[in-house]
């Protein structure tokens, strides 16, 4: 481990993403407010106004374009960034789609939020499970100092696996919370995170005359090309638990795999969650084991490579307690894809806390007790 | 990693089989000018100053522009199963 | 600038057997801008004709890098690739090739965001007046009057006038195009090249089978458009508003061709009556007399 001096800094969720961002170096930035992203974007233009960060900054006038200039970017060799919410990553779904196909390595913040109607800046993850098909890599950051680290890692998955990637934090309760962080010294992260390679997925320069994208003559071509996806995220399996140990080597920071286990060696009875609530789900877990129940927690740092290794290990538990802060009109999406790979435990999908209700560590408490207790169904809402 | 496209003939097949009449040039009338070389939208036709032009029929579709833009009106569009 | 046709590059940007229609407009000027610029581009491609055109990977038509992009998106995407050629050092233009659905349309944000923050991008919009490539679809570009799939009994409303909103923008350079006009065609991508910021040349480009016309006529109805002054030449460069020959000299409404002679070689126009097209001729000249302001 490096002996140099790391800084103890307070900082927002927000603030923290802006910081590793800023020591990413990214080329081009493009950026389009929206609550609860937008003191992201708002950050990253001081540090270039300050000539603290020598990238592009480009306000857009949509989030559409926004991801159309990160992209556009990222297919001339540069290294982009863009940040967004609930909405505004609706509103650039299709070139969220034509990204991932061009396995253009973007990478994006996207601060959680409420879809409406009726107006909701509140945290919930339905927006950033719209993602979970499209090929982009996603992660969600537990606390601020992972959103910080996270952040600093999507660039070098992303660009080693040659897919876009997604950071993850909860509107408002990571975005805007402060709480004090280690900022990775830039010489560390000089280290860690070499140039974009400029000719990976293509060298794309005038007087080369290249075309992507033009209709295939034979449509297996682009089934192959799509299935290609499915391997890409296998590969990066692999190369996020490899980037996370080197990064932890730098920095003393490491955060395992693709999930997070927390006290579930001994249990009978397993939490999954993701997102900045993960925290109270093991404050009660901690309060539950006080009282001698033996629940773990799983904590899904991943959702995309979808960590179905990991998953298939809640078969050994009795009852598996998804919670989902989304919704769908089939049930919650973790609650589904836990389900998917599951034969034997007992699965129940606990939707709590979407439109931003609040949901705490007694929330938890209470729920855990009433699914173990034979009290809900298959899903069950807590609102 | 990606499916990529490189410049190349035939893109869309032998498009001279799309032709219904054909462009047939009075060689020895021709004042080389240049202008249906300049207006061909398939690129069929070569030219050189002082060698005059060209058809490469293997992709001309026949749309007939070379023949309503040269300026001697040297280029007759004939139809196919004549010639 | 000189312009000697035998000293034009001779190298194919646009390829043989390609996937145009026969007698396409479209194709007419693209191979243009491969004669002027084509060593010094990287094209974005935005879902239209020029799509289509390229033919089917792994071969393509276009001897020019070419990215196809999301339908709305070319001028953001276009954005995108200048910030990052200019961050690593590149030399060279991003030009959006673009239909008029997408720019005029779908793609419109994107362009009048480009053009208020002054991205450094070539935009070329070809004009064909309608959505094509989906078979004929009426769109913002369209002129009153005009047939399409979706106006069978011809256009209600008037041709968005893209390129004169976006010089009131004061966007550095702006000018209109047509393709029967190569030589005036050629100079202006020469000199939106040497201009920083957001250029954009609004380019004529008929469409035979979506105009109802021969193919073999695309060029004389391109040039009738100028000449019946339904088609205006002009540049906008720098401030400096000014008309570009011969449109010149359409400017005095009596030297113009009789407006018939464009209308009724169309099959898109067959069912106008006299009157219909008398009264197209006063918009014509009402169009006149909005550039002449520009010009004072």
């Amino acid at each position: 481990m490096k002996t140099l001096a790391t800084r103890k800094i307070a900082l927002t969720g927000n603030y923290a993403v802006a910081h590793a961002v800023k020591m990413a170096k990214p080329h081009v930035i493009a950026a389009y407010p929206i609550t609860p992203q937008t003191s992201i974007v708002e950050k990253l233009s001081e540090f270039v106004e300050r000539g603290e960060l020598k990238s592009s900054f480009v306000n857009v006038e949509s989030e559409f374009s926004a991801m159309s200039v990160v992209y556009g970017a990222a297919m001339a060799g540069a290294r982009a960034f863009t940040a967004t919410s609930s909405h505004g990553l609706l509103y650039m779904y299709e070139v969220v789609w034509w990204t991932a196909l061009s396995r253009a390595p973007v990478v994006m913040a996207v601060v959680t939020r409420t879809i409406g109607p009726p107006w909701n800046i509140h945290v919930e993850h339905n927006d950033i499970l719209t993602l979970r098909d499209t090929g982009w890599l996603v992660a969600m950051a537990g606390d601020v100092q992972e959103a910080f680290d996270l952040t600093l890692q999507a660039f070098k998955i992303a660009e080693f696996a040659v897919l876009p990637m997604a950071v993850g934090l909860d509107g408002f309760i990571l975005s805007h919370s402060t709480e004090p962080i280690e900022l990775t010294p830039q010489e560390v992260v000089d280290e860690f995170l070499p140039p974009r390679r400029f000719d990976v997925p293509v060298a794309f320069r005038p007087g080369v005359p290249v075309t992507f994208g033009n209709l295939p003559s034979d449509n297996r071509i682009h089934a192959r090309h799509k299935a290609a996806l499915y391997n890409a995220h296998q590969d990066a399996k692999e190369l996020i638990r490899r980037v996370d140990e080197e990064y932890g080597k730098l920095t003393g920071r490491s955060y395992g795999g693709l999930v997070e286990w927390y006290k579930c060696e001994d249990a009978k009875y397993v939490v999954v969650c993701t997102g900045a609530w993960c925290s109270d789900g093991k404050a009660a877990v901690d309060r539950l084991r006080a009282r001698g129940m033996p629940v773990g927690l799983a904590r899904l740092r991943f959702l995309r490579p979808f960590p179905a290794e990991w998953l298939r290990r809640l078969d050994l538990y009795d009852v598996v307690i998804v919670y989902d802060r989304d919704i769908t009109p089939a049930g919650g999406v973790l609650g589904l894809e836990v389900k998917s790979v599951l034969s034997r435990a007992k699965v129940i999908n606990i939707i709590a806390g979407i439109a931003g209700v609040d949901f705490d560590v007694s929330g938890f408490y209470e729920t855990v007790q009433n699914a173990i207790g034979g009290k809900y169904g298959e899903v069950e809402f807590v609102i | 990693m990606l499916p990529l496209a490189s410049p190349a003939l035939a893109s869309a097949g032998v498009t001279g089989t799309w032709r219904i009449y054909k462009p047939v040039v009075e060689l020895e009338k021709c004042v080389d000018c240049g202008v249906c070389w300049q207006f061909c939208p398939d690129s069929v036709i070569e030219w050189e100053r002082g060698r005059k032009i060209q058809i490469d029929y293997t992709y001309c579709k026949g749309c007939g522009i070379c023949a309503e833009v040269c300026p001697v009106k040297v280029i007759k569009m004939v139809p196919e199963n004549n010639t | 600038m000189t312009f000697r046709l035998d000293q034009l590059p001779k190298k194919k940007y646009v390829l043989p057997g390609n996937a145009a229609c026969a007698g396409c407009g479209m194709m007419i000027g693209l191979r243009v801008l491969g004669m002027a610029l084509g060593e010094e581009v990287v094209l974005i491609v935005p879902a239209s004709c020029s799509s289509v055109v390229q033919g089917l990977a792994p071969k393509s038509s276009i001897a020019m890098p070419v990215l196809n992009v999301p339908f709305a998106s070319a001028a953001a995407v276009a954005t995108g690739i200048s910030e990052a050629f200019k961050a690593l050092g590149v030399r060279g233009h991003a030009v959006v090739w673009a239909g008029d659905g997408s720019t005029v349309d779908i793609g419109f944000a994107a362009v009048s965001g480009a053009a208020e923050r002054n991205s450094d991008v070539i935009y070329v919009m070809y004009d064909n007046e309608a959505y094509m490539n989906t078979g004929i679809q009426r769109s913002g570009s369209t002129p009153k009057y005009a047939w399409t799939s979706t106006t069978p009994v011809g256009k209600r409303e008037q041709k968005k006038d893209v390129a004169l909103m976006l010089a009131v923008q004061g966007a550095p350079y702006v000018a209109t195009a047509n393709i029967a006009y190569p030589q005036d065609f050629y100079r202006k991508l020469k000199r939106a090249a040497e201009i920083p910021g957001f250029k954009f040349i609004h380019l004529y480009a008929p469409c035979p089978p979506g105009w109802r016309f021969d193919p073999a006529k695309t060029v004389e109805v391109a040039r009738l458009a100028v000449e019946t002054g339904v088609w205006i030449l002009w540049e906008y460069d720098r401030g400096a508003f000014r008309l570009n020959p011969p449109s010149t000299i359409y400017r005095d409404r009596a030297k113009r061709r009789p407006l018939a002679d464009y209308i009724k070689i169309q099959g898109r126009f067959a069912h106008l009556s006299d009157e219909e097209v008398r009264f197209i001729e006063e918009e014509v000249e009402a169009k006149w007399q909005r550039i002449a302001k520009f010009l004072e």
